[in-house]
Parts: structure tokens; C-alpha cells; sequence
């Protein structure tokens, strides 16, 4: 029989030592929303499985410096709870509330999301454009990496033997800055994004774009990075042709494989769409802070 | 809630019939006791797994079970070696016919495998984990063969043979070699080309749908025990005990009376369990391990080796006067059967025009055996599939003519007196009923948005009698306890004790029906054709009238007058001979002395059901579409059906409103997806997308009642028409927001993107 | 493999159990407490006919390990009503005919518990989003929707 054990280690540092120590068939277990269906199916047959959760820190969101730190385990509709959040990082939060149905919201973990390093992870796309950094904890010790350096391909990460996200930090930012997120699905809820679209803008005083990223899952085997949609939003306020450059900057940048849940084809253009229509909503976002803020 | 277009004349008198009472099985069902499949246990009972074929089609050179069977833990592997090679036999269950040779082989491959998930051996152990590891210690060879799951490919006269002796039936001469078309068969009528030439308008389209699952939530499950006396008792989730019993005596080479049959409760059929796969295994691990062995499958199992119901292709050409009247009409429909022959294609060709008054029309029906899950029974078998070719070729008919949708349909409904295209002449159907029913609907008239449309569908099916048993005891205070053989799938029992109560005049409460195992009631075909409220219904109808005509005979006896003297009102017996003076009496008062009257009160009939009424429904659904990503919203629905009688109003709109939404999942995302090497790729609910909450609005049903004399209370069966029309009903609705005819199920965001990129 | 012993509070009563490594909640549940309410559809969270409240939080049991339930509260559809007495929801949903076959009703009426919880007068298409997860393959979920509003308005009701 296969040897499997559980162990829910309380610091960070024991949680380590035990993924080094379980070598290859280690596993770090944090919402478990993608590992028990793995483990369930028998597709992956684990020795060791560490839950994360009983770690100080694993769950909850808080505020340091400005920046607010996630911990590895919480949950979707723990951090849609975070009002402070969910203003000052809508599209973030709209993003990793996106992840399945309410059973799975009260499970499901960003960090987790990312590290099952599926191209098709909502809060992926999201995280990145919102240049989310995640705090890696390691036999040894800690380090930093930036949210579009955790997975390299479908299913695989940069992770070393006994690493695990223990923290995903996003930075304090400008004003009159916002963020969005949308993916297409066939149904309005249950699916994987066919694609995923995250766009974030910081404005000047005058309501021109001077910052953006633009990031689009599931149109390629990683979250992929457009720059040029992002330069094409640079200077402008979203007028047509600005979201028209857009829309084809978004689809120039798709490398997507066509697969059940749609054509390359397909995908290629819903990227154009949904990068146009995010952009609008987090243009409108940033305003609408200004405003505020003014 | 719902516009009943009721008859009050017709309802005069009925105390309990057209009520809303609560189920008597319902507590059970919110608090969690209620008892499907899977929630059996019995001591000392063992796991089975079925190890299943990762092959779309192969020969099957070697299985290799000595490493499974000398695993720690494991009690029994068997394979088809320890099952009867039986030869082909039908046997008619309820649903349609089953040949109990193909029924052997789907459930344990012999020689071949056919269709990935086909099941090749199976094990019984003392734990999930140790059936498992057994699984993966069985050593099958295979010489992997070529494979065919497109229906039209499998027709190709160079296609990968499944069947070296499937020889095609139906043909004027039987064919010289065999091939994937186990049959032809054709409907015809009148002067076909004649028809076309008079025509002023003719439309023409070629239309396909996917594979699609029934989608119950609950997995077949069941639990086995094999006596040392060779007394059997099976306890399993099913549409039918006695099909169960009998198809497990058939495929183990056992009497049926040395089968037990229990039914547990059943979550959710839809027809897709009205066979067996895990039963006769069961018994046959239980047989050689001496332990009862429990099985249930996991979601991946259901969806690659049960269902589903055919992918199919629809040619249609209609041919129709100026005015609308329609000349002619010629079908063609090929039906996948999946890996043996089997496709609900005859009721498919049978229904295709059963709505229509057409003088001169051709049905030519394929069934196609492919390498994809024998094909079983889904929610009007057939019907759905045919129904979409045809009602979106009269969409593009009214277009073509510029008439109204619902104007065309109703020129050429048929109507009482009507020959049906399948044959038999028409009598007490509702059709133009639900047609005016839509008509008349503020929904038909309400304005439409930009990117939104509205179509139109109408949906016909047979229902069915057939055999049935019920038995009515009443206890000595005068309650009624009401016993049937047809697992209650979505409210029959309330349905059951509801026409009990009626004739007997008790309130419903004081009425108890159970649903008893296979030794403790006479034969009932299983519950599925929309035959339980009315065959079934029919028995208990029956037994309750038995028992009045008894009670009327023992209170003349008390009150020594002649029987046609007593009559039986609201519960109690009455003395029509003003002479006497008597006071009534209750059924109370005559079950507490029975015993001075002739002993114990109860009845039972056995019947076989005749003249159940056929089905119409008319629907309307509004859709909206999003022009740049393709997705599909449906707005808002409403379905109207002739249902003869509403027994119980709820149960009856929730029929149409769960048939609906099933049509509406078949019709925009559900399909069986298949790789290059002909593995299912979607074989669980993620992308197997059947409608979710927020999917739908809510769904309107108007009930029609035009009765169907030859039931007691006017029932026609219910729960299989409404999906007939929602697949068309939807692309209608979608052809009149995009202008684009869509003509390929389902109707995914990427197609729908490319025919607006393409129009 | 070394079997865990679990301590939790089930439905307001302390509960233990062993459970292996792989076990998930749901398992432990049915197999080892007998309490066969919640139901496997899927084993993939995506049926929800396992739904159970776990400290609070709607989750589903086939997607928790039994080992993670240490010291957790967990409310299954079998404490939902007060001895005899049907909790509102449950009432309604017979009251509306809300089931048809069954299967679905308990992990829907767990859920839908949490959600009335949650948001004591959620709108139609709140109560249609946070049931999304809960698969009902017969009813349409016209006449859910129908019973969890008329549930919820009854509840504001006692609340008042």
C-alpha cells in the first residue's frame, strides 16, 4: 500500500522541514480545493501531505506598511470580507472570488491557486497585473518572488523541494489607481476560465493613464504579461481607439492551445474582449478613487 | 402560482386530486434520513471496483487477476469468465427492449472492449484502498484497434467494424457483409415527391446534436448479497426492482425468484437507470467472496459507462403551400447507439412529426452502433433530438412563409380524428390547447431588447401503460396503507396515496404508500414512459375501488340490506333505504369490525394499462446573446403541456420545470467530449456543464388539463414531454437574436461567436 | 499508514473518530458517524451534495480532509431541524415541492442555512449565485429559489 501521512506543523519553519522531508511526494495542503480531487481521482498519490492552516498567519488578511499581506490558506470569502481590500485591490479581490462556487470559496486560497499553476487561475492573472509579490519559505529560509515567477508551465512551478507561498503581499500603491478582473466562462458559475483577463491602471490628475498592466490567463501555458496592451493604454483615457489598440495588443500577445473548453481561435479573441472591458471597468475604478480622494 | 387552464365541470366532486399536500416520504428527504443507493450498509460487507478499459476499442489478448487475487485483503475478482456467455434474447422492461446478450456483455467486456470505460474485471476487497491497488495489480493486454464515435463515420462503408455479425435490419435485402447500422427503419405516408412539386416553399436543413448525459446527481450504487442457499437480495438505486431482478437473473443464469430486489430511494434517473452495470457484478463478487460486496461508482464511472443518450444527425426538408399548410415532409435521422445497438431512434422517427398534419412525409431512422456508453434511455427517449431538426426547420418554414411561428403550428396541428404520422388515430389530445395556451401568454407579447430574440418549439410524447401491481391494505382504524412496485423518482408516492385517498374519501394523511421490494408485491415495469401516475395510478385506483364495492358490501350486510342499497360518500358508508334510519358508517367503524364482516380489508389488482393519453407541450423561451463573446442568456421561459389531470399541481409543474432545464442544458453546453483516442475528456460535472442556479430564470409552466377518459382521473403522463421542445425553442430564440440559423448542439459561446463573425 | 484521531463537535455533540491520512470529511462522516445525510455526487466539489458548515464557513466535506476537522464545528443537514420540529427551510422546501428525486435537497438546504445566515433577504439572483454550487438535476430550481425566499421572509419574520 502506499504510505500516506498528515501532519499540520505550526510555524512556517517546521512546515519546511517537513515537505524537504517528504522529498517529491510531499505536498503542501492549503484550501485543498485542487489537491483532495487530485488525491480523490488517484491521479497524484502523495506520501505526505502538510496543512498549512494551522500556522499563525496561514489564514487572514492584514495591513503592514501599506501593503496587505494574505496569508498561504485564506480562504476566498475570507478575503472578500476585507473591506479595506477589496477597495484598495477590487479586481484582486473580485478575482479570487471568482474561484468556484460558495462550498469552494470557504476553502479556496490564492496561493494555492497559484501554486496548482493552472493557466486558466483566476486570481493569477490579477495578482500579477496587480504585481503581487509572494513570500516563499524554504528549508532555507525566506524569500521574495514576484506572482508571475511561481508557475512555469501547466502544473509546474519554480517552487524548490520543501518550498511553499507562505504569504502573498500586495504593494501600497498611488492614488487614483484601480484594478480589474473578468474571464469568460461557458455557465455563469462551476467553470474554468476559458479566459482571464486582469487590467490595472494608476491615472493622473487629469485622467490619463500613466500606469497599466495587463495580464491574460488561459491563452497560454502561463499567466502571460502583455506589454504592449499595457503601452497601449499609457497616455490615453480609453477613448475607442485606444481600447480598439488594445483589444488587438491583447489578442497579438495570445500563444493559447485550443482544448475542450475552446479554440484557439476563440480564445484569442475573447482575450481582445475581455482585456477591452476590464480596462473600462478599472478606468472607471481609478476615477471614481480620485474623486474620492479629491 | 401557475395559469391552470382548468375545466371545472370535469374537477367537480374531486376532494384530494388537484391538491397540493406535502409528500409523505418528504421529511425523510429534508432531514437526511432517506436512504439512497449508497447509504446501505451491512455488516461484514466488502468494496467493489470495476477495473475499466482505457481503450476506445480493443481486443482484449489476455487479463492477468493472480497478483489482485493475492493481495492482502481481496475476496473475489471475477471477469466475463465468471458470467454465462448468454445468447441474444430482448426482453421489454418498461422502456423500451433490452437484448439480455448485449446487456452481459456492456456490463463485463468478453473478447473486445468497445468504448473507453468499458468494464473488464472486477474486485471485491476489505477496504476502498485495497480494491483500488487490486485494480492496479489486474494485468490486461490489449491489441488496441481502430475507433469510430462520429455517427455519420461509423456508417462509412470502410469504418472500424464493432460487430463482425451486426448484419443491417430493415433493408429490402439483407446486406452481404456486416457493418455499424444494426438497422433501418422508415414511416411513410402519401405521395412524397408529389407533394414536393406542388409546393410553393420548401426549406432544407442539415441539423446535429452531441452525445448528452442524463445527469442525475446520485451515482448507480448498490449492495449485493449472495447466499450459501443461493438466496440473493440486492439493494440498489434503480427506476425498477423487478428489471433489476430480472436482468441479474438473466446475466448470472439465476431464477428470479432467488432474487430479492429492494429499492432504495433513487437520486435522480431520467431513464438512465432503467438497466443495470454494478448489479450482477455485485452478486457475482458476492457469490465468490461469501460476503455481501457494496458498489458504487464515482462520477468519472457514470459519465464514461452509463448513459448517455445519442449524438445524432437530422436532415429535414419540408414543403408547404403559400398559405402554410404543409405538403410534405421527409426525415432523416442517424442515431448513435454506442457500443451496441440500441438507439431510441424508432421513437425519435415516431415523434418527429406526431405534431403535424402532413399528407405526404418519409421517416428514415439509422441506429448506428459507435465506440462511446451503450446509449440508454434519457427523458423521451429520441424525441428531443428529432424534435430540434423539425421545429427549427418550421422556425425557417415561418420565416420563409413570413408567418407567425405559432400561426404555422397551429394551420397544421393535428388534432382529434387526425391519423398520427406513427400510426394510430388521435383521441382526447391537447395540442392546439397548449398552442393557444402560448398564444394567449403576455410572454408572447412582451417587448424584446437589442441582442435579444424569442422562439418557439412544440414537443410531443407517446407515454406508456403497461403493467403494473398495486395493493391496498386498511388498518383496523380505518387508515390506509397503499403498496406499489415503482420506485418513487419525483413524487409518485404522494400521487399514489392522493388517488387512493380520493376514492376511499380519507384525507391523504390517513393514506400510507410505501414502495416494496420485489418479493412483497406483484410485477410492475419500472417507473420511466410517464407510465407511473397513470398505469400504476390505475392499479391503485383500482384496489381502492375494490375495497369501496367490499366496504359497501359488509355495511349492507350489518345493516341487512341489499348492496345496491349502500352507497359510499366521503369516507363512510351510507344507507340509501330511508326505511332503515341508520346512522353512516365510517371506515373507521367498519375496519375495527371487520372481523364480523369477512375478515381483513384489503385489495389488490394486477393490470396491464391501456390508453394512455399522448403528450403536447408548446414553449417559449427568450434568450439574449452576447454578440462579442458568443454566451447565451435565457431571459425568460414558458412552457405550457396538456397533462390530462394534475394530480398534484406541484409535482406536476416541477415535471416541466426540471424538463426544461435539462432541455435548455442539452441545448446550449452539455456533450460528450472525446480525444483523438476516443477517452471522454470531460467526464465530471466541471466540464460537463449541466445548468447551474444561476443559469436559468424561473420557469413558467401553464397546465393544461384535457382529460384522458380512459383513466380514472383524466392523467396523462407527465414527465417526459417537456424536454422535447426546449432544444429548438432555444436556437429558435437564438436565430431571432443573431439571424444566424444555428444548427450544430449544443449551442457553445464559440460557435456562436464565429456564425456572428461569419453572417 | 498510521490512523488519526480526530476530535470535533458534530452538530453540537462532541465526536471522535479515526480517520486515515486520505480520508476526507465526507467519508468520515458517513462511514464512521453514520450520518449517510451528506452525499457524494461528484467527490470534486463540484455537486455540492456534500455541503456541510465547518466553523461557520459552507464548504464541501469531500473536499476536506477528515484528519483537518481537529477541533472544528461542523453542522450537517442532520442538526438542522429541532428534534421533531422542521427548521423553516425545511418546511418550505416541502411545502414548494423543492424536490423532486432528493439527492441534492440536504447539501441544499446546508447551504442554503448558511446562506439565510449570511444574509437574512437576499434578492433572487443573490440567493441563484450563492446556490450555484449545489446541483439540482430535477426541480429547475424554480421552486428551490421559490422556498429559500419564502424561508428566508419567514425567518425575518420570527426575527422581528
Amino acid at each position: 500500500m502506499t504510505q500516506l501521512d498528515y501532519v499540520a506543523p505550526t510555524s512556517a519553519d517546521e512546515a519546511a522541514a517537513a515537505l524537504a522531508a517528504g522529498g517529491g511526494a510531499a505536498r503542501a495542503l492549503a484550501g485543498g480545493t485542487d489537491l483532495l480531487v487530485q488525491l480523490r481521482s488517484r491521479r497524484l498519490k502523495p506520501g505526505l501531505i502538510v496543512d498549512l492552516k494551522r500556522i499563525p498567519g496561514a489564514i487572514g488578511v492584514r495591513e503592514e506598511n501599506g501593503d496587505f499581506v494574505v496569508g498561504a490558506a485564506t480562504p476566498g470569502a475570507v478575503i472578500g470580507e476585507h473591506e479595506a481590500l477589496a477597495k484598495a485591490w477590487p479586481g484582486v479581490v473580485e478575482a479570487a472570488r471568482l474561484i468556484g462556487s460558495t462550498q469552494i470559496q470557504g476553502r479556496a486560497s490564492m496561493a494555492g491557486n497559484l501554486c496548482n499553476a493552472s493557466p486558466a487561475a483566476d486570481s493569477a492573472p490579477a495578482l500579477i497585473a496587480a504585481r503581487a509579490i509572494c513570500v516563499i519559505v524554504g528549508p532555507a529560509g525566506r524569500r521574495a518572488a514576484p506572482a508571475e515567477a511561481i508557475a512555469t508551465g501547466p502544473g509546474r512551478t519554480s517552487l524548490a523541494l520543501g518550498e511553499f507561498v507562505f504569504e502573498i503581499r500586495l504593494p501600497a500603491r498611488p492614488a487614483r489607481s484601480a484594478d480589474a478582473y473578468l474571464r469568460f466562462i461557458p455557465r455563469t458559475e462551476m467553470d474554468i476560465a476559458v479566459v482571464g483577463a486582469g487590467v490595472n491602471l494608476t491615472l493622473d490628475g487629469d485622467g490619463a493613464v500613466v500606469d497599466a498592466r495587463v495580464a491574460l490567463g488561459a491563452v497560454g501555458p502561463t499567466v502571460i504579461v502583455a506589454e504592449a496592451a499595457a503601452a497601449a493604454l499609457i497616455g490615453g483615457r480609453l477613448d475607442e481607439a485606444t481600447l480598439a489598440r488594445l483589444d488587438e495588443a491583447a489578442r497579438a500577445a495570445c500563444r493559447p492551445i485550443g482544448d475542450k473548453r475552446g479554440t484557439a481561435e476563440y480564445r484569442t479573441k475573447i482575450a481582445g474582449v475581455l482585456a477591452r472591458r476590464a480596462a473600462v471597468i478599472a478606468y472607471a475604478r481609478a476615477k471614481a478613487r480620485a474623486g474620492e480622494d479629491a | 402560482m401557475t395559469d391552470v387552464l382548468d375545466r371545472p365541470d370535469a374537477k367537480a366532486g374531486l376532494k384530494v386530486v388537484g391538491t397540493r399536500p406535502v409528500r409523505p416520504d418528504g421529511a425523510d428527504k429534508v432531514t437526511g434520513r432517506a436512504a439512497f443507493g449508497a447509504d446501505f450498509a451491512m455488516p461484514g460487507m466488502l468494496v467493489g471496483k470495476i477495473k475499466r478499459s482505457p481503450h476506445a476499442h480493443a481486443r482484449i489478448v489476455s487479463i492477468d487477476t493472480k497478483k489482485a487475487r493475492a493481495l492482502i485483503g481481496v475476496k473475489a475478482v471475477v471477469t466475463a469468465a465468471d458470467f454465462p456467455d448468454l445468447a441474444s434474447e430482448e426482453y421489454e422492461a418498461g422502456e423500451g427492449a433490452a437484448n439480455m446478450r448485449d446487456l452481459s456483455l456492456n456490463c463485463m467486456a468478453r473478447e473486445k472492449v468497445l468504448y473507453d470505460g468499458h468494464a473488464v474485471a472486477a474486485v471485491a476487497a476489505t477496504s476502498t484502498a485495497i480494491a483500488d491497488q487490486a485494480l492496479d495489480l489486474i494485468e490486461v493486454k490489449y491489441e488496441v484497434l481502430p475507433h469510430v464515435i462520429d455517427v455519420e463515420a461509423a456508417m462509412a462503408p470502410d469504418a472500424p467494424l464493432l460487430h463482425a455479425h451486426l448484419f443491417t435490419e430493415g433493408l429490402e435485402a439483407r446486406p452481404d457483409k456486416p457493418s455499424n447500422i444494426a438497422s433501418r427503419n422508415q414511416l411513410a405516408r402519401g405521395d412524397l415527391d408529389a407533394g414536393f412539386l406542388v409546393a410553393d416553399v420548401i426549406v432544407e436543413g442539415r441539423y446535429t446534436t452531441a452525445a448528452v448525459h442524463q445527469g442525475y446527481i446520485e451515482p448507480h450504487a448498490c449492495v449485493a448479497a449472495f447466499g450459501a442457499d443461493g438466496q440473493c437480495q440486492v439493494w440498489s438505486s434503480s427506476q425498477g426492482q423487478f428489471m433489476v431482478r430480472t436482468y441479474c437473473a438473466k446475466v448470472l443464469g439465476l431464477e428470479s425468484s432467488d432474487i430479492r430486489v429492494t429499492p432504495a430511494e433513487i437520486g435522480g434517473g431520467f431513464g438512465g437507470k432503467t438497466t443495470v452495470y454494478l448489479e450482477p457484478l455485485a452478486l457475482a463478487l458476492s457469490r465468490q467472496a461469501g460476503a455481501p460486496v457494496k458498489m458504487v461508482m464515482t462520477r468519472e464511472e457514470v459519465f464514461r459507462a452509463t448513459g448517455p443518450t445519442s449524438g445524432a444527425v437530422i436532415e429535414v426538408k419540408l414543403a408547404a403551400k403559400a398559405d402554410g399548410t404543409l405538403v410534405a415532409a421527409d426525415v432523416v435521422l442517424k442515431y448513435q447507439a454506442g457500443a451496441f445497438p440500441g438507439s431510441p431512434v424508432g421513437p425519435g422517427s415516431m415523434t418527429a412529426l406526431a405534431c403535424y398534419d402532413v399528407p405526404n412525409f418519409r421517416v428514415t431512422g439509422f441506429d448506428v452502433v459507435t465506440n462511446s456508453p451503450k446509449v440508454a434511455a434519457y427523458r423521451a427517449p429520441g424525441a428531443p433530438i428529432s424534435a430540434f431538426g423539425v421545429e427549427s426547420a418550421i422556425d425557417e418554414l415561418a420565416l420563409k412563409l413570413g408567418m407567425d411561428p405559432i400561426a404555422l403550428r397551429m394551420k397544421n396541428a393535428v388534432r382529434d380524428g387526425v391519423k398520427a404520422a406513427y400510426g394510430p388515430t388521435f383521441r382526447y389530445i391537447g395540442y392546439v390547447e397548449t398552442l393557444e395556451a402560448i398564444q394567449n401568454h403576455p410572454h408572447y407579447r412582451a417587448p424584446l431588447g437589442p441582442n435579444q430574440g424569442r422562439g418557439v418549439a412544440v414537443g410531443f410524447w407517446f407515454n406508456v401503460g403497461g403493467e403494473s401491481t398495486a395493493a391496498v391494505n386498511i388498518g383496523e382504524d380505518g387508515t390506509a396503507t397503499v403498496i406499489t412496485g415503482n420506485p418513487d423518482i419525483g413524487g409518485s408516492r404522494v400521487s399514489m396515496a392522493m388517488m387512493a385517498a380520493e376514492v376511499l374519501g380519507l384525507p391523504v394523511e390517513k393514506v400510507r404508500p410505501i414502495v416494496a421490494d420485489t418479493a412483497s408485491i406483484g410485477f410492475s415495469m419500472l417507473t420511466g414512459g410517464s407510465r407511473t401516475t397513470f398505469a400504476t395510478g390505475m392499479a391503485v385506483t383500482q384496489a381502492a375501488q375494490k375495497i369501496v364495492a367490499d366496504l359497501e358490501r359488509r355495511a349492507a350486510q350489518i345493516w341487512e340490506v341489499a348492496a345496491d342499497n349502500v352507497d359510499w360518500l366521503d369516507g363512510a358508508a351510507v344507507c340509501l333505504d330511508a326505511a332503515k334510519a341508520v346512522p353512516d358508517l365510517t371506515l373507521a367503524s367498519l375496519a375495527a369490525q371487520s372481523a364480523r364482516t369477512g375478515g381483513p380489508i384489503g385489495a389488490q389488482v394486477s393490470l396491464t394499462a391501456q390508453g394512455a393519453g399522448p403528450g403536447f407541450g408548446a414553449h417559449i423561451c427568450d434568450v439574449e446573446v452576447d454578440p462579442e463573446t458568443g454566451h447565451v442568456t435565457v431571459l425568460r421561459y414558458t412552457a405550457a403541456q396538456d397533462v390530462g389531470r394534475a394530480i398534484h399541481p406541484a409535482y406536476v409543474e416541477g415535471q416541466i420545470q426540471g424538463g426544461v432545464a435539462q432541455g435548455i442544458g442539452w441545448a446550449l453546453n452539455e456533450e460528450y467530449v472525446f480525444d483523438r483516442d476516443g477517452r471522454m475528456e470531460n467526464a465530471g460535472f466541471l466540464d460537463y456543464r449541466v445548468p447551474v442556479a444561476s443559469d436559468l430564470p424561473m420557469i413558467e409552466p401553464i397546465i393544461v388539463e384535457v382529460a384522458n377518459p380512459r383513466h380514472p382521473f383524466g392523467a396523462k403522463g407527465v414527465g417526459e414531454v417537456p424536454i422535447v421542445p426546449p432544444l429548438a425553442a432555444v436556437a429558435n430564440a437564438v436565430r431571432a437574436a443573431i439571424g444566424v440559423r444555428m444548427t450544430d448542439l449544443p449551442l457553445s459561446p464559440p460557435k456562436i461567436r464565429a456564425a456572428i463573425d461569419a453572417r | 499508514m498510521t490512523r488519526t484521531h480526530v476530535s470535533a463537535t458534530v452538530n453540537g455533540d462532541p465526536a471522535e473518530f479515526l480517520s486515515d491520512p486520505g480520508t476526507t470529511l465526507l467519508d468520515a462522516l458517513r462511514d464512521e458517524l453514520g450520518l449517510t445525510g451528506a452525499k457524494e455526487g461528484c467527490g470534486s466539489g463540484d455537486c455540492g451534495a456534500c455541503s456541510v458548515i465547518v466553523d461557520g464557513r459552507l464548504v464541501c466535506a469531500c473536499l476536506m480532509l477528515a484528519a483537518e476537522a481537529e477541533g472544528r464545528r461542523i453542522e450537517t443537514i442532520e442538526g438542522m431541524a429541532d428534534g421533531s420540529t422542521l427548521h423553516p427551510l425545511q418546511r418550505q422546501f416541502l411545502e414548494h415541492a423543492a424536490l423532486q428525486c432528493g439527492f441534492c435537497t440536504p447539501g441544499m438546504l446546508v447551504a442554503t442555512k448558511a446562506l439565510l445566515d449570511a444574509n437574512p433577504d437576499p434578492t433572487e439572483s443573490e440567493t441563484r449565485y450563492w446556490l450555484a454550487g449545489n446541483l439540482c438535476r430535477c426541480t429547475g430550481y424554480d421552486k428551490v429559489i421559490r422556498a429559500v425566499m419564502d424561508a428566508a421572509a419567514e425567518l425575518r419574520q420570527v426575527r422581528v
